[in-house]
């Protein structure tokens, strides 16, 4: 278990590392798709399986098809490659990577001072999660419906067209009904 | 065979969120600045679920599952402003949304 974990969060971070500095979003969202499915197998080396098989569901299969669909939408192509490789310079990223990795460095210093124990290999199943999820935390799933539906009803709402009016008489009899 | 430390799993959380938190400030593509939030909120996730694993509770998990449902309203609402404006600026720039900009 203690190798699955090192070998996965090593993949987990190289991945990542990948999607921030890629030029082509198609790319990015690939190695974004690897870098989901590596966490997936860190969930299942701390004893999380049904988080694992969710993480692998829904973060690499739903949401970055979603993701891909829009890519293709936009038919974002070399262009935009050519773009990102301007926008990209050292000058850019250096300055904030720089304080975050200040600020990564203090956390890791934190953590190591820190008498931490080490984790008990045993699995949580998700029946308790089942069971927790439907007991105590009722309230919270219903909320989480709510923004559910707010979400649906909000992207329904902001992603339809108006039908553009090149033409000024055409935009004022359009606006009259 | 040794057990996982703790603190490796919640130092392998903040480097993923602190190469999100990269990805948001670099970018100015606005494609990548969402992809990056995708990440952060990954990375936390990552460190409930530690944390539920260290204490044997199933109430990381389940934290866990909310941060999921509300990362994919987020996605849905993102994306269909990404679309707007794409349509509305050609381009994904955010530095061309500059509407509200102070004259």
């Amino acid at each position: 278990m203690q190798l699955l974990f090192y070998i996965s969060s090593f993949i987990a971070l190289l991945a990542t590392v990948m999607v921030i500095t890629r030029y082509q979003p198609i790319h990015a969202l690939l190695y974004l798709v690897v870098s989901f499915l590596a966490v997936a197998m860190i969930f299942l080396s701390l004893g999380a399986p049904f988080v694992a098989v969710l993480e692998v569901i829904i973060y690499a299969g739903a949401i970055m098809v979603l993701f891909i669909f829009v890519v293709m939408m936009l038919n974002l192509d070399k262009e935009t490659a050519a773009q990102e490789r301007k926008w990209l310079t050292p000058k850019v990223w250096l300055g904030p990577s720089l304080l975050v990795l200040v600020l990564l460095g203090e956390m890791i210093v934190l953590l190591l001072k820190g008498n931490g124990s080490a984790l008990p290999g045993t699995t949580v199943p998700p029946r308790a999660v089942a069971l927790s999820l439907y007991g105590p935390y009722l309230i919270a799933v219903e909320l989480a419906g709510f923004l559910l539906m707010a979400g649906i009803v909000g992207a329904a709402h902001i992603g339809q067209h108006k039908k553009k009016h090149l033409h000024r008489f055409l935009e004022e009899k359009s606006t009259i009904p | 065979m040794m057990p996982v430390h703790a603190n490796t799993v919640l130092i392998v959380a903040a480097v993923l969120f602190l190469l999100g938190l990269v990805g948001v400030l670099t970018r100015k593509n606005i494609l990548f600045m969402l992809l990056s939030i995708e990440i952060m909120l990954n990375a936390a996730g990552l460190a409930f679920v530690a944390a539920g694993s260290k204490w044997q509770q199933p109430d990381g998990q389940v934290m866990f599952l909310f941060i999921l449902a509300m990362a994919a309203a987020e996605v849905s609402v993102a994306l269909a402003l990404v679309l707007q404006i794409y349509h509305q600026y050609k381009t994904l720039d955010v530095d061309a949304l500059k509407e509200l900009r102070d004259k």
